[in-house]
Parts: structure tokens; C-alpha cells; sequence
């Protein structure tokens, strides 16, 4: 069991960076307390897997440190970090059984037979693998063999934290949310740390205690799915978490008041000032707009049935905004006005959330 | 769905094919065939035999000698070859220009003409003016490749090595490169030593391009003829003449076509029987 910190650090896949851009992770200080399961949720080449490689040791970053407990480990080599890793494609040992599968890491480090049979036995009943654990591991399903790469990480009773690199990525549908769901009671069972890279956010929602997410090299906000959802620290959160994504309409400010297009947007998190931004936006996600007698008048653009609610498309000028509205509701004739939820409208200055 | 319709011009379509194979392969191992049943005294004069050419080779103690030289030699090159060429693809690197260069000279050898490589040992190993026999003897070895028999194995042996190693170098690397770093990385992860991760990870990844090195260079070597007929013309005495160049001397030197027509076919039915037995015991595992 371990807590996890990341102290200045950066990393770069060139050897002379010189741009911002060339840097991969951009600089970061973090915590990962210990017993905790995070996601990491980002869009593909944000930097997590990088981010992940260097928690597990696969990769030396170019600048800061990695502590477990508070002790030293950017130069320690995987296998002595105490972490065991799930990656995205199934890693098994084709020509081994399951259990000798599952007995390789024991045996690389010189474990007794009789301990290893207990220890081995006792991790295949946890994943129900008992039945396949004489076969041939290269004749399981990719959910399978996921299990074997994730058993090969809990057999060993000194790590302390298991990394998945979106593990469920080659799994069927159907399958993946059984996998997830048994992620989840292991968590439960075992309270080792673990961290789950994802760009999907219902897995990194459902999995997670806390999701980080990332952008461009960036860790843009550390949460609760709730905490990404009602209060989305960067507008990048508000776009990527939620389907459809936050409405982010540019604005002006009169005192606290924002403005949209001249109209004022009456909100409970008045800026206290521009802060001397190039750039404000309101943010306010589909689910907290509603129509209104008056507010900011809108054409109607579109209409799609999502099941349960119906996505609006909405016009003014050149702006498009998007109405979440129940299945079969009553929705006005062309000229509409829709108003936003005082308390979920939020103001963006460069892109990250004021007050 | 059992409604096939019949459409007998389909014949047609497949009647190219057909032809073709029938020409390169079914027709000339017919005339083969034919000739290992009959007895000529030329004038295209023919007299049926039966198996009599087959008793006779297969009694002969030339055609043993020869098979067993043969056996000697494929055993003796399979043994260095296929684990030399997978040593080399282990080192040679994954990537960036230097693969590149790897690949170009790993492929040099093998754009050589057969009769060119044969030439080529033979100079080089000449013990008056080639490079290797003027340093082997300058060692104080006695060498002499003409006239020694142990000397012309070795250097037929070390030919075969230089000119078709790349091959299995080629396959063995092609092999290693369609392994996902990930399998590398669980493996450092699990605590594997360098043999282990060769041992559960590439060499079972390398086992389908291994398994077709090792037909091939079993077949290639097993009908070897031009290199050694040109560095050694099978000498000195008979001790290099392996079965392709003693075949010919039977069939084109003593036009012996009854008893060579004979021996072609036990020597195509040793090739077919042994390329099963190695396919068979490579994928033995694959079923499972």
C-alpha cells in the first residue's frame, strides 16, 4: 500500500525541447492517496498513458520525482516499484497454462511452491478462473485473458497500486460491463490504489472515486463525477464530461453581470472581475437550459430523440445552443426564448472557471 | 441455403489453371514416372520393368551413402543456422537507420546467384591464392579443401552459412518486430529475467516464421546442388557428392534414365515425408 506523489514533473519525448508543445506532461504536482481508485480520463494523446508509464517506472520523466510513501522512485525499474499493470491489448504467456500464468511473477521472485499453489489458487477463485486454470492460456477469450493480466498483478502481495491502460478496450460490449463491475468489487475487497486510463467517460465514472482529466500534457481538474458534472473547473471539462457537452457562449461583463450578446445572464457565481482575461465565456450544460417566456430569444434548429430526453439544437445569430428538454414535451413554436439555471451558469476566463 | 444452382461452363473458368499446373507439374512428373518403370537401350526403344529401379536404388549402397551425406549435411546446417539467425535478429536493433543498414547487408547475400556463390568460395578458399585458405594455412593449419575431405565439408558447410542465415536472420527479426512493446513491458513488470522473456515471449511469438525457416532451409538445403557442384563438384572423391549432384551424374553423366527416374521419385517422396514430419511436430501445440 503505498500514496503516490508527483513532485514538478515533466516529460518530454524530445531531447531538447524548446517549445511548450513539445512537452508531452506539462509540469504537474500530485497526490494519489492510498486506497484510492482514479481515472484518468482524457482524449487520445493528452498525456495519460505517458503519465501512467511513468507512475509504473516504463518510462524516466525528463524532470521532477516520483515518491511512493514519501520514498524516492523515479530511477527504480518496474518490477521493483511494487505496481503491476493491465494493458490495452491482453498480455499472456501463450504457452503457459492459466496457472502458470499466474504463477510467473511469484516464481520470478523466488517464491515457495506450496505458497505460490495457496496464494495462486486463492486469486483465481477471486477472478472465477478456477475451471480454466489448467488450460492453455492462449485458448481463453480477450476478457480471459484480461483477468490473467490483471491476476498476474494480485497474486503478488506487495503491490500497491495496479495501473490499467484502458483495459477494456478489445472486450464486447456486453462483457465490458461485467469486467468493470468486477474492478470494482476487487477495489472494494482488496483496497489497493488504482488507477484506470480511459478516454470513455462512463467507464471513468462508474470506476472512479476520483477522476482526473487531462488535456494537452495538462491535469485540467481532480474530482468527483459529480464535482466534473456540476462544476466543471475548465470548459474542456465541461465539453468532454456530459453528452451532449456544456453549452460555452462568449460573454461580456457589466460590474459582476455577464452579458450574452447584449442580453444579461443572471448568475449565482458573479465574476469578480475579468481578471485581466482575453477571453470570458458562460458555461452552462444542456440540462440546465430551459425555455422561457423571455431571456435570450432562439430559432429552433433541430430536434433528435435521445430516449429518455430529446436533444434541441438552438439558434441565436450565430450562435448554436443546445436544450435538453423531457421525452414529450411540449416545445414552443419557432420564436422561443430559453433561459439558463442560475446556479449551473458558470463564467470561463481563458478557458477556466472564475469565482 | 442448399439451392446451389448448377452452371457446368464454371468448368471453363478453372480450365487455365488446370492447364498450366498440368504443364509445369503433373505432365513432366509423369514422364518421370514413366521412365522409372522402363528399361531403354536408346533408339526410343522402351521395355515396361515394374519396380525393379526402385528395388535397385533403394539397395544400392552409393544411393545410401549419398543420403546419408545429405541427412549429415541438412542436419548439420539446420543445427547452425536457425539458432544463429534468431541470435542475430535478438541483437540486431529495432529501429532507426541502423535497422535499415542491418537489413540491407543481412539481404546482400541472399541476391547472389547460387553458381556466383559457389565461384566466389572457391577462389576465396583456394589454400594457394584465396583469402581464407592463405590464413588458414597461415595459421599452421593444413588445409586444403580439394583434396581433403573433412576441409571440403567444412568449407561447404561454412558457404551455406554465410549464404543463407540472412534468411532465417530475416524471418527471425520479422518475427521479433510483430511483438507489442506491451508484452516487453508486462514481462519487466512480472520480474521476468532476459531468458524468460526469450523463452514465454519471443520464442513462442517467433514459432509460425521459425517453422517456415526451418522447411525451407530443410528443403533448400536438401536439394542443394549448385553451390557444391560448383566449389567442389562433389569431391573430393564422392565425399561432398550429396543426392541432387549424384542424381545428375546418373541421369546426365551415365544417362542412366531408368534407375535416375527411379531415384528422383524417392528422393521427392523423402523431401514431402520429411517436410510433414517437421510441420507436423512444429504445429503439434497450434491445435490446442
Amino acid at each position: 500500500m503505498a500514496r503516490i506523489s508527483l513532485q514538478n514533473l515533466r516529460h518530454s519525448y524530445l531531447d531538447t525541447p524548446r517549445a511548450e508543445a513539445d512537452w508531452a506532461l506539462k509540469s504537474m504536482n500530485m497526490d494519489w492517496s492510498d486506497g484510492g481508485a482514479y481515472a484518468l480520463l482524457g482524449p487520445s494523446g493528452c498525456g495519460k498513458t505517458t503519465l501512467l508509464s511513468i507512475i509504473s517506472g516504463l518510462l524516466t520523466p525528463s524532470e521532477g520525482r516520483v515518491l511512493f510513501d514519501g520514498e524516492d522512485v523515479t530511477d527504480i525499474p518496474p518490477d521493483q516499484r511494487n505496481i503491476a499493470q493491465v494493458f490495452q491489448f491482453p498480455v499472456v504467456y501463450d504457452t503457459m497454462t492459466v496457472y502458470d500464468n499466474l504463477a510467473f511473477p511469484l516464481r520470478n521472485r523466488g517464491m515457495a511452491e506450496a505458497d505460490l499453489d495457496k496464494k495462486v489458487r486463492e486469486i483465481a477463485a477471486m477472478l472465477d478462473l478456477e475451471d480454466t486454470l489448467k488450460k492453455r492460456a492462449s485458448g481463453l477469450t480477450a476478457d480471459g485473458k484480461q483477468k490473467i493480466s490483471l491476476g498476474r498483478g494480485l497474486v503478488r502481495s506487495d503491490v500497491s497500486a495496479i495501473l490499467f491502460d484502458e483495459p477494456l478496450t478489445v472486450i464486447d460490449p456486453h462483457l465490458k460491463w461485467i469486467l468493470r463491475s468486477k474492478l470494482k468489487e476487487l477495489h472494494q475487497r482488496i483496497g489497493t490504489t488504482m488507477i484506470y486510463v480511459t478516454h470513455d467517460q462512463t467507464e471513468a465514472l462508474t470506476f472512479a472515486d476520483q477522476v482526473v482529466v487531462m488535456h494537452e500534457g495538462t491535469v485540467v481538474q481532480i474530482g468527483t463525477p459529480v464535482d466534473l458534472f456540476e462544476r466543471p473547473k475548465h470548459t474542456f471539462v465541461g465539453h468532454f464530461i456530459g453528452s451532449p457537452g456544456m453549452n460555452v457562449l462568449p460573454c461580456t461583463l457589466e460590474g459582476a453581470t455577464p452579458y450574452f450578446d447584449g442580453i444579461p445572464v443572471p448568475t449565482e457565481h458573479p465574476a469578480p472581475g475579468n481578471g485581466g482575461a482575453e477571453r470570458l465565456e458562460i458555461g452552462v450544460r444542456p440540462e440546465f437550459v430551459s425555455f422561457a417566456e423571455d431571456g435570450i430569444p432562439v430559432e429552433i434548429v433541430r430536434l433528435s430523440d435521445a430516449g429518455h430526453y430529446q436533444i434541441v439544437d438552438l439558434r441565436h445569430g450565430e450562435h448554436l445552443i443546445k436544450l435538453l428538454a423531457p421525452e414529450g414535451a411540449e416545445l414552443p413554436s419557432e420564436a422561443a426564448h430559453i433561459r439558463f439555471d442560475p446556479s449551473h451558469t458558470r463564467i470561463y476566463a481563458d478557458g477556466w472557471m472564475m469565482g | 441455403m442448399n439451392n446451389k444452382t448448377a452452371y457446368p461452363k464454371a468448368w471453363l473458368f478453372v480450365l487455365p489453371v488446370v492447364a498450366l499446373v498440368a504443364f509445369n507439374a503433373l505432365i513432366p512428373l509423369m514422364t518421370v514416372v514413366n521412365y522409372s518403370v522402363q528399361e531403354t537401350f536408346g533408339n526410343n526403344v522402351f521395355f515396361f520393368e515394374g519396380v525393379k529401379w526402385f528395388e535397385e536404388v533403394l539397395n544400392s549402397e552409393r544411393f545410401h551413402a549419398s543420403l546419408l551425406r545429405q541427412l549429415a549435411f541438412t542436419g548439420i546446417i539446420l543445427a547452425i543456422e536457425i539458432p544463429l539467425g534468431v541470435a542475430i535478429a535478438l541483437t540486431m536493433p529495432a529501429r532507426g537507420i541502423w535497422a535499415s543498414v542491418c537489413l540491407v547487408l543481412m539481404a546482400l547475400p541472399l541476391l547472389i546467384p547460387w553458381n556466383v556463390v559457389g565461384a566466389m568460395w572457391n577462389i576465396f578458399a583456394l589454400p594457394e591464392i584465396g583469402l581464407l585458405g592463405q590464413m588458414i594455412n597461415g595459421m599452421g593449419i593444413d588445409y586444403n579443401f580439394t583434396q581433403q575431405p573433412m576441409a571440403a565439408w567444412f568449407t561447404t558447410i561454412l558457404m551455406d552459412v554465410w549464404h543463407w542465415t540472412s534468411l532465417v536472420v530475416l524471418l527471425a527479426y520479422a518475427g521479433l518486430r510483430s511483438i507489442p512493446d506491451a508484452y516487453y513491458q508486462a514481462a519487466k513488470i512480472d520480474g521476468a529475467s532476459g531468458w524468460a522473456v526469450f523463452r514465454y515471449i519471443q520464442l513462442p511469438k517467433m514459432k509460425r516464421v521459425l517453422t517456415i525457416a526451418v522447411l525451407l532451409r530443410f528443403m533448400d538445403s536438401f536439394m542443394i546442388y549448385t553451390e557444391p557442384f560448383v566449389l567442389t563438384g562433389g569431391g573430393p572423391g564422392n565425399a561432398t557428392t550429396f543426392l541432387s549432384i549424384d542424381l545428375v551424374k546418373i541421369a546426365l553423366g551415365q544417362f542412366d534414365l531408368g534407375p535416375a527416374a527411379a531415384m528422383s521419385l524417392i528422393y521427392f517422396l523423402i523431401v514431402l515425408l520429411l517436410s510433414w514430419v517437421f510441420y507436423t511436430l512444429m504445429m503439434r501445440d497450434e491445435e490446442q
